[in-house]
């Protein structure tokens, strides 16, 4: 039993309806009890999606269990068959009805329905949604493709995208276009938006795009065994990525590189003068695995940045980046517990956290600014405009993206030297983000700060030895901006810990702020 | 003031022969009222035993993450647990003893059934007695399910508060209990009002901290606020208390008619009565006519979602003139909804359950001006082009009682107004 507040995933089944919602075609029949239809929500709302998810929910209620709940299961797969007339069903069970032991898969089977119908066996008491979109597309791959003729043009599948996938929608025609300049065609994109009858002819493409090895990696890894078809290593999310992702699609479908750069901007913008602000800013990463890993190497080679720690919450990826932690001289952090995240985002105060819509509350709650990279999703990670995170113009959204958050170049210096000014002041906040600014009072400053210095010394009781801030040393902390304050209290207290001093004074402070100075 | 509502319709839909058809349900499971009770009892703490799609209804249901450490949560039930229940029961105490240990605030935790735990059986009333045992005085435990299996949606309050009212101690006070979880602003004016009439002393059921709790008994007069609490009616019943029925306090009709139901019982006379409700009623009817310009001669379709549905058919009905196609409940309790019955003229179809292919079929068929649903179909009902009104909001919004008559109108007349002034045509 495991006390969980928030989760990043959600059960099994919903990953398969990612996939069966992405799709046209194909129908999910889901042995479920009443209430869990909640899912429908996460398409229609989050996503704004215009139809229901293609899902019928058995609704089984308690006075069925002591009778046949079989013949539910029964009814209401041949009513979605004639209702809906899909091209193939994929059939499983929710977590209550993994618990009764039906067998959807079994009893689909003795139907004699005129079209596939793929059993699905999601352990929901062990895995979570990822696990279950890449299972439930491996399935319906399986299932329905067969091995196939190459096409005579060299062609690529995409593979990975689902509904409610972060900017997959935007992605598609990212990728689409890269591969399209160096003349590959797109074969079949799947699951999203694919229907059963093309995702038969998956077979004909030369070798796979895999996008998001979350949703589609054993798909991929199937299709390379049993079709013969190579797939990508490389997520083109960043410059850099996308220039090896080039590269590496160029020498799968022995075609020459091409990348049209022209309506790049990050590198430039990165090295114009007014990013210099941006240099060493200290980041700490979490999501899932696959865009952890690209922006990071984003954050670190490409905007400047300090990476201090990453992590994700999808077990399937930890191995990897455990590994690439490693090369960061970072620890990794493996958990789907989010107070777990909120301590060591505590801990390593950084400057910018980019994380999920999780990390945006927990950075909200510390004062920390946050940019989202990753599901989970909310109806804001749906915006209206064109916002892909892969390719050329992936890369240019992640700069605006990541800098909005933060507090704009020359007004860090003004907000430096105006400190004590009423109106540009710490509690100002960043003058382009739409919250009422608070005015200080004019004459009040002084005295107000003598109240608010801590009657106490704070007590820091982390290190081997307590360290405390003498009053005068607190105050002058205080005198640093917001937006470095908390990585100037953090260096002296490891600069005073590492020698052994227990008592930080103004002197100490300096020194720390001399050792660390870059 | 004198009567001015129009009369009551010669037949109303008491006695309509209801439409129960058996497919599947749209609808949200008992665990969601948690969103909302947890903010009402504030010493209290929701630890639902069960599995991480319970986790991922409750996170998606609240919308937005409420955040800070909510006080609700979710004990993951996984392999192991399956395995042995002696095991489970084990494992639910370590849980509960380092959450209480962590949250010294928590006065009363509930235990909420789930349907994997209502499947395997694990016996949370049976936990329940041994905690409290074991955590008394500080920490009353208490357990109820949530279950989609046996709860729909509002259903989860009714469970919740049907489980405190055993433990409620004896009392031969002559009181008046409100009954439902409403929000604080609701609450004080519905006080405000009684009081004014001189009835009291008032009790609330759920009381907002678990000191501020009363007795029960044979001279306990109580009225329910929201429809769905139907087992906490019996379970009042069974504790001997008396039920005031009345229509539901949603409109200038059901509050009056509510209010007049209870001051009938404390012998307030006409007079006091009419001085007490003639300004907020006149308010209430100004406020009302005017959110329902837009209502008027349009046609509604109910689908079943929140229990509120019939209460709600009959205040669009009879105070903003619409015409209601299909009126859909989750279940219909004639002992608490005759008296809103009654009120709605006969002629919608009146359904009970659901089987939402075949009642979205007889929605598109009859294209109401209006169609009441649940999140799942709003979307894909609109783009079909239909105006909806998602009713989880007339769950979470204060609509009760006069002064939130007109906001009540206004939640039905929005959707009408928006689709009247969106306009993406050229100018020309």
């Amino acid at each position: 039993m495991k006390l969980t507040v928030w989760t990043y995933e959600g059960p099994p089944h919903v990953g398969a309806m990612r996939v069966a919602t992405g799709m046209t075609g194909l129908h999910y029949v889901l042995h479920a009890p009443q209430g869990d239809t909640y899912a429908d929500l996460l398409f229609t709302m989050i996503e704004r999606r215009n139809h229901r998810p293609p899902v019928t929910y058995t609704t089984f209620q308690a006075r069925d269990l002591g009778a046949d709940t079989a013949y539910l299961f029964k009814d209401a797969a041949i009513a979605a068959y004639e209702r809906f007339k899909p091209e193939a069903m994929i059939v499983g069970a929710s977590c209550t009805a993994e618990l009764i032991q039906d067998d959807p898969g079994g009893l689909a089977e003795t139907l004699g329905l005129p079209i596939p119908a793929i059993p699905l066996e999601l352990p929901s008491y062990q895995r979570k949604e990822n696990f279950g979109a890449d299972e439930t597309f491996f399935q319906i791959v399986r299932h329905l493709a067969k091995p196939m003729e190459k096409t005579a043009r060299v062609t690529a599948n995409l593979i990975g995208p689902t509904g409610l996938g972060f900017r997959h929608r935007d992605d598609i025609v990212e990728v689409t276009g890269l591969l399209m300049d160096m003349g590959i065609e797109v074969n079949v994109v799947a699951p999203m938006p694919a229907s059963p009858s093309e995702i038969a002819k998956m077979g004909q493409a030369h070798f796979n795009v895999l996008m998001y090895p979350e949703t589609a990696e054993t798909a991929a890894r199937y299709m390379e065994r049993e079709f013969g078809q190579p797939y990508t290593k490389t997520v083109p999310i960043g410059v850099g990525a996308t220039r090896d992702f080039v590269a590496e699609a160029a020498k799968l479908a022995s075609v020459e590189p091409v990348l049209d750069e022209s309506r790049l901007r990050l590198p430039w913008y990165s090295a114009s003068v007014d990013s210099t602000y941006l240099t060493g800013k200290r980041v700490f990463l979490f999501g899932d695995g696959t865009h952890v890993a690209a922006c990071a190497r984003i954050a670190r080679d490409e905007m400047g940045f300090e990476v201090v720690g990453m992590g994700c919450y999808n077990r399937e990826q930890a191995r990897m980046l455990r590994g690439l932690a490693k090369e960061y001289g970072v620890e990794a952090l493996i958990t789907d517990d989010y107070l777990e995240v909120e301590r060591r985002v505590e801990e390593l105060a950084p400057e910018l956290i980019l994380g999920t819509q999780m990390e945006r509350h927990i950075g909200k709650r510390l004062g920390i600014p946050c940019a989202v990279i990753s599901a989970p999703v909310h109806v804001q990670d749906f915006p209206a405009r064109y916002s892909p995170q892969m390719g050329i113009e992936g890369a240019n959204v992640i700069f605006d993206t990541w800098v909005h958050p933060l507090v704009m170049g020359l007004e860090e210096h003004l907000l430096t030297m105006f400190r004590e000014d009423f109106e540009f002041h710490d509690d100002a906040g960043a003058s382009h983000h739409g919250h009422k600014a608070k005015l200080r009072e004019i004459g009040l400053t002084e005295s107000k700060e003598k109240e608010t210095v801590l009657p106490e010394p704070a007590q820091m009781s982390s290190g081997p030895v307590e360290i405390v801030w003498l009053p005068t040393a607190e105050k002058e902390l205080k005198k640093i901006p917001f937006f470095v304050r908390g990585k100037a209290k953090r260096n002296t207290e490891t600069f005073a810990s590492e020698r052994g001093v227990q008592e930080i004074s103004v002197d100490t402070l300096y020194e720390a702020k001399a050792h660390y100075a870059r | 003031m004198t009567e001015q509502f129009s009369p009551p319709p010669s037949r109303g839909c008491s006695n309509t022969p209801v439409l129960k058809q058996r497919g599947q349900h749209e609808v949200f499971c008992g665990l969601t009222g948690i969103i909302w009770l947890h903010r009402k009892m504030q010493d209290a703490f929701f630890l639902v035993v069960g599995s991480r799609t319970c986790a991922h209804l409750l996170q998606s249901a609240a919308g937005v993450m409420i955040f800070a450490e909510p006080r609700f949560a979710t004990a993951i039930l996984e392999e192991t647990d399956l395995a042995g229940m002696a095991d489970a029961q084990q494992e639910l105490d370590r849980v509960v003893s380092s959450l209480l240990e962590r949250r010294p605030d928590i006065k009363q935790l509930f235990l909420v059934g789930s349907c994997p735990s209502e499947v395997i059986k694990l016996d949370l009333a049976k936990a329940a007695e041994r905690m409290s045992a074991q955590f008394a005085p500080n920490v009353r435990v208490l357990s109820y399910s949530g279950s989609g299996i046996e709860t729909t949606f509002t259903q989860g309050e009714d469970a919740c508060l049907a489980a405190m009212v055993p433990v409620l101690p004896p009392t031969d006070a002559r009181e008046l209990l409100l009954v439902g979880a409403l929000p604080d602003v609701v609450e004080e004016q519905a006080i405000g009002l009684l009081e004014a009439m001189g009835i009291g002393p008032i009790r609330v059921l759920p009381a907002s901290r678990v000191n501020d709790e009363y007795g029960i008994g044979g001279n306990t007069l109580y009225a329910l606020t929201q429809p769905f609490l139907t087992d906490t009616h019996e379970a009042l019943q069974r504790r001997g208390a008396n039920h005031i029925a009345a229509p539901f306090p949603f409109g200038e009709e059901g509050t009056t008619q509510w209010l007049r139901a209870i001051a009938d019982q404390f012998g307030v006379s006409d007079a006091k009565f009419a001085e007490v409700t003639d300004a907020p009623r006149a308010r209430a009817r100004k406020a009302v006519s005017q959110a329902s310009e837009a209502l008027r001669g349009k046609s509604v379709f109910f689908f079943p979602d929140s229990q509120l549905e019939i209460p709600l058919a009959r205040f669009l009905t009879r105070e903003c003139g619409m015409e209601a196609i299909e009126v859909g409940a989750p279940f219909i309790h004639k002992a608490v909804m005759t008296p809103d019955l009654d009120l709605l003229a006969e002629g919608p179809v009146i359904a009970e359950g659901q089987d939402v292919d075949k009642q979205l079929d007889r929605c598109r068929a009859t294209a109401p001006d209006l169609t009441v649903c649940g999140l799942g179909l709003a979307n894909p009902l609109e783009a079909v082009g239909l105006t909806t009104k998602w009713a989880i909001e007339l769950v979470f919004t204060p609509v009760h009682f006069y002064e939130q008559a007109g906001d009540l109108a206004g939640l039905f007349s929005r959707p009408v107004r928006r689709r009247s002034l969106l306009n993406l045509e050229a100018a020309e």
